[in-house]
């Protein structure tokens, strides 16, 4: 389920909150069991609740919640573009538009060779920067025109190609 | 005190007090869906909305603490304005199927709307629709109806133990939801039903069967376990419907169990006893209650006669009421037999004239203790109730601690466990007064001093007195141990030398009132046990299946397929008795008779019938008085169930009716208590396996186990040989594999299942149920082997 690297990892965090509060770690554990199996699958999120001594619907309400949790699984790169009104005002929705048509999916699909999803988000605090997009939940890309999203493509695709070889 | 006026009444109330608490106290009615009493404060739906004088915008009443001069307005112009913007809300996603809804009728929000909704909706746009979800076989939901106040959610989470529920997603996608795919398993989930505010939980073996202003409401009183649940019993066409919580703050609260409420499928079971059968050259014929009841009294008579009155036994149920056991014990002293039980479970007897084993304190008083210590029992399954005003009580700061055989999640902050095989019980319990003496500075026996002290039983004293307010309390599974004076003696020592209450919890709704009735062997009498290892020619069993309901089925059913006449007063037709008995006599279960149930405080609680005797089923009281005139023998004059429970307890009415002035149990002759038992049986155990039985929930009596819904429960899943890793290791045996497990004379095919929480050395096997009856006993060696 989760490596013991990430229970160590969960344990850091557990350690930061008194001894009888360890479910105050929940956000924290989900997010490294996250980013190990890429998801988090029903499996993941009870083996965390049980580590945390939590009902595994609680740690399910905390998991469906936030959108930065994904509870399904997912393509190489999630693409978050930010739609809320600061950034639709600055484009974007024209954003989001062009990544749906060059990418040929809709918000919460897959590209076929499985490489980019594209979500819908919400304020990611960077208004003055908008568009704004957020790449797999860490990496901020700002003023995403249409020329900056096809440098990003060009550069994650190449990225994965520098993988390969 | 703080002062407060609300809608211009002035009154007092106690610091920390919510508006709506003050409100209540004054009788006014603040409209509410999220709050409830027993739960915490949401305040999510705001329909409680009120005007505080000073405050910028309307306040939600269950949620605002009261201060000192505070004026508030339930129903000014700006509370009723909020309140009816609040139901505006609410009635956009609601569907318009009041019409198709269980609920109607009796529904918050239906009755609420009527107040403040609109009459028409300005709503345009697409409503929502929220998927149901499978909550398991009692709880049905139209997810689409619910409001989101998270009541049901709040009552797993708080009172059943575990948050079997919750609200997922959010905004407007969010829902209630169990964990994916996952049934809600509590043995108090029907009290979601209760709390539903809306139609998005109903009852699933009630739903689209009557409408809520059809059902005639009576009162009556749960036939299950010690607690004696006061019922509400919905009832059309003389047919039982529905049955909901009477709200009893010193019993229930407002709460009820799984089994007390679905129960009452079974009344309506298609395997009811309707009129009186004779096996005649071993075909059941039908016959007149005249001819049947004749056939008992001159078999009877003939058995007297040829054998003597000894060789007549009556097995009587702990479920039964107190005016069947009177009438039941006085029948067979009556015809010179001192052979008459009621505690069939039971297999030490050894204690017998030491008092009666009832609670020793109020059922309320439970939630004032700060320490407890509970000795064998499985406390959720066998007391759901009592087992949720501990966990309040652990909530509130107070320290439970177990001693058991079997490590069950109890859903409650245990402060010490002792997980032991059964045969360590008394040893273990007797680490604890050792250490308890040692440190009160008490001399106790010399065979407890000699034992070593664990550190677990250390912990366990210590906690006992370090409080002001303990009790110890010994279960049902320590009550059907085989050294249950043994556990009794040592928890009565425990408890003189730590100043505890010392009680029972009793297993079954008249467990008390049995000992009341006397419904006991006599000094020359035979116990349950005795009647069935020395086998007699003549039984009368009433309300029982004795070779699933006997602490020995194999023998139980030996003893019963020897004799020459088993009569069975029972009200279905019980598949062994098809077998072994003679005469059955159709008899009213407890909705169909009135009578009297002593719960395990000791409280009287009576009940009238709620509908009448299906087909020729009369009650039992009445047939036992019958036999009695038949028989010729004096004081079967009785005309009603008063008078024979006047007979019992007296002409008058004890107010409040408690009877606890007869069930001492002497705390005098603990010391002699000790010396009998203790130094001689306190020896280890069999070597090798040994059984772990309980009695699982939803095969406890005759009545829930004919209750479909709860039979499709997960707690009625068949009997496996659960063992922990070592044991399984140890038999050389995996999890999922099909077994042998054979225990005297007896064997059973079961799988076995991995149960981490069971000492070395312990097979878990559930006992009542027909898939085990071929197992000699709930307790002792057992052997093991692959198929």
């Amino acid at each position: 389920m989760l490596s013991d690297d990430a229970f160590k990892k969960i344990d850091r965090e557990i350690a930061k909150y008194p001894a009888d509060q360890k479910q105050s770690a929940v956000m924290a554990a989900l997010a490294i069991a996250q980013d190990e199996n890429g998801y988090l699958a029903q499996e993941t999120i009870a083996a965390v609740a049980d580590y945390l001594g939590m009902a595994p619907m609680a740690a399910f309400e905390v998991a469906s919640f936030y959108n930065m949790y994904d509870l399904a699984p997912l393509g190489r790169y999630k693409l978050t573009v930010c739609t809320n009104l600061p950034c639709a005002l600055s484009g974007g929705v024209d954003a989001a538009e062009y990544l749906k048509q060059k990418l040929g999916i809709a918000f919460n699909e897959t590209t076929p060779d499985g490489l980019f999803t594209l979500k819908q988000g919400e304020c990611l605090g960077a208004c003055g920067d908008a568009p704004v997009l957020l790449m797999n939940n860490k990496r901020m890309c700002s003023f995403m025109t249409t020329e900056a999203i096809d440098q990003l493509l060009t550069e994650l695709r190449a990225d994965l190609r520098g993988q390969a070889t | 005190m703080l002062d407060i006026e609300i809608d211009g009444k002035a009154l007092q109330v106690v610091e920390g007090s919510t508006i709506i608490d003050a409100a209540h106290q004054l009788g006014t009615y603040i409209p509410h869906f999220c709050y409830h009493k027993k739960l915490s404060i949401a305040a999510n739906c705001r329909m409680c909305l009120v005007q505080v004088e000073k405050a910028p915008k309307p306040m939600p009443a269950c949620a605002t603490p009261v201060t000192n001069g505070m004026k508030v307005q339930t129903h000014s112009e700006q509370a009723v304005k909020a309140q009816k913007g609040v139901m505006e809300f609410l009635l956009i996603n609601h569907p318009l199927d009041c019409p198709i809804c269980d609920q109607g009728g009796e529904c918050l929000l239906q009755d609420l709307a009527v107040g403040y909704g609109a009459s028409a909706s300005r709503y345009q746009e697409e409503k929502r629709v929220v998927m149901n979800k499978n909550l398991g076989p009692l709880v049905a939901t139209d997810m689409t109806r619910c409001i989101n106040c998270t009541r049901c959610v709040r009552f797993t989470q708080e009172i059943a133990g575990l948050m079997e529920l919750g609200q997922a997603y959010r905004g407007e996608h969010a829902e209630i939801m169990s964990f994916i795919g996952q049934t809600v398993d509590s043995e108090l989930s029907g009290n979601i039903i209760d709390l539903c505010p809306v139609g998005a939980l109903t009852s699933k073996p009630f739903r689209f069967s009557a409408r809520t202003w059809e059902l005639a409401r009576r009162k009556s009183v749960s036939p299950h376990d010690g607690l004696g649940s006061p019922l509400i019993v919905q009832t059309k066409h003389d047919k039982v419907m529905r049955v909901l919580p009477l709200e009893n703050e010193e019993i229930n609260e407002c709460w009820l169990s799984d089994k007390d409420r679905f129960s009452y499928e079974a009344l309506n079971s298609p395997e009811r006893l309707t009129r009186p059968m004779l096996k005649h050259g071993g075909q059941w014929i039908e016959v007149e209650w005249q001819q049947a009841l004749d056939y008992v009294a001159h078999a009877f008579k003939d058995i007297a006669k040829n054998h003597g009155a000894a060789a007549l036994g009556a097995l009587l149920s702990p479920h039964a009421t107190l005016e069947e056991l009177h009438l039941g014990q006085k029948l067979m002293r009556g015809l010179g037999s001192g052979n008459v039980d009621f505690r069939l479970r039971q297999s030490d007897f050894s204690q017998d004239g030491q008092g009666t084993p009832w609670l020793g304190m109020k059922i309320a008083e439970i939630g004032s203790l700060d320490r407890v210590l509970v000795v064998g029992s499985f406390l959720r399954k066998d007391h759901p109730l009592i087992a949720q005003r501990l966990r309040q009580a652990v909530k509130r700061g107070a320290q439970v601690s177990l001693v058991h055989s079997a490590d069950d999640d109890q859903l409650l902050k245990a402060h010490a466990k002792a997980i032991v095989l059964p045969s360590q019980l008394p040893q273990l319990l007797a680490q604890v007064v050792k250490c308890a003496a040692e440190l009160k500075g008490v001399s106790v026996d010399a065979a407890i001093t000699a034992l070593a002290v664990s550190e677990k039983a250390k912990a366990i004293a210590e906690s006992l007195l370090s409080g002001t307010r303990a009790a110890i309390f010994l279960g049902n599974f320590a009550q059907q141990h085989e050294q249950a004076a043994t556990l009794q003696a040592l928890a009565q020592l425990l408890a003189k030398i730590t100043g505890a209450n010392f009680g029972f919890l009793g297993e079954a709704a008249n467990s008390v009132g049995g000992y009341v009735a006397n419904a006991l062997p006599g000094a020359d009498g035979l116990n349950a046990g005795q009647m069935l290892a020395e086998p007699r020619h003549g039984y009368l069993i009433l309300n029982a299946e004795v070779e699933l309901d006997s602490a020995r089925p194999l023998q139980a059913l030996a003893a019963l397929k020897q004799a020459a006449t088993v009569v069975l007063l029972s009200p279905f037709k019980l598949p062994g008795a098809l077998d072994y008995a003679d005469v059955l006599l159709p008899v009213s279960p407890f909705s169909e008779t009135s009578g009297s149930f002593i719960n395990t405080e000791g409280r009287v609680q009576s009940f009238n019938a709620v509908v009448r005797p299906l087909g020729e089923t009369r009650p039992a009281w009445k047939v036992l008085r019958v036999l009695g005139n038949l028989l010729n023998l004096p004081g079967f004059d009785q005309d009603s169930s008063e008078q024979v429970r006047a007979e019992v307890l007296g002409a008058a009415t004890p107010t409040p009716e408690f009877v606890t002035d007869r069930l001492a149990n002497p705390l005098s002759d603990v010391a002699n208590n000790v010396a009998n038992n203790v130094a001689i049986k306190l020896d280890a155990g069999p070597n090798g396996l040994e059984r772990v039985a309980d009695v699982a929930i939803y095969s406890a009596d005759v009545l829930v186990r004919r209750a479909p819904s709860l039979q499709k429960t997960r707690d009625a899943a068949s009997p496996a040989a659960r063992m922990n890793a070592v044991t399984l290791q140890q038999c050389g045996v995996s999890a999922g594999q099909e077994l042998r497990v054979r225990q005297g004379e007896g064997q059973a095919q079961l799988f076995a299942v991995l149960d981490a929480g069971l000492p070395d050395g312990a097979v878990r096997i559930a006992a009542a149920h027909p898939k085990v009856a071929g197992l000699a006993a709930m307790h002792g060696a057992i052997t093991v082997e692959a198929l």
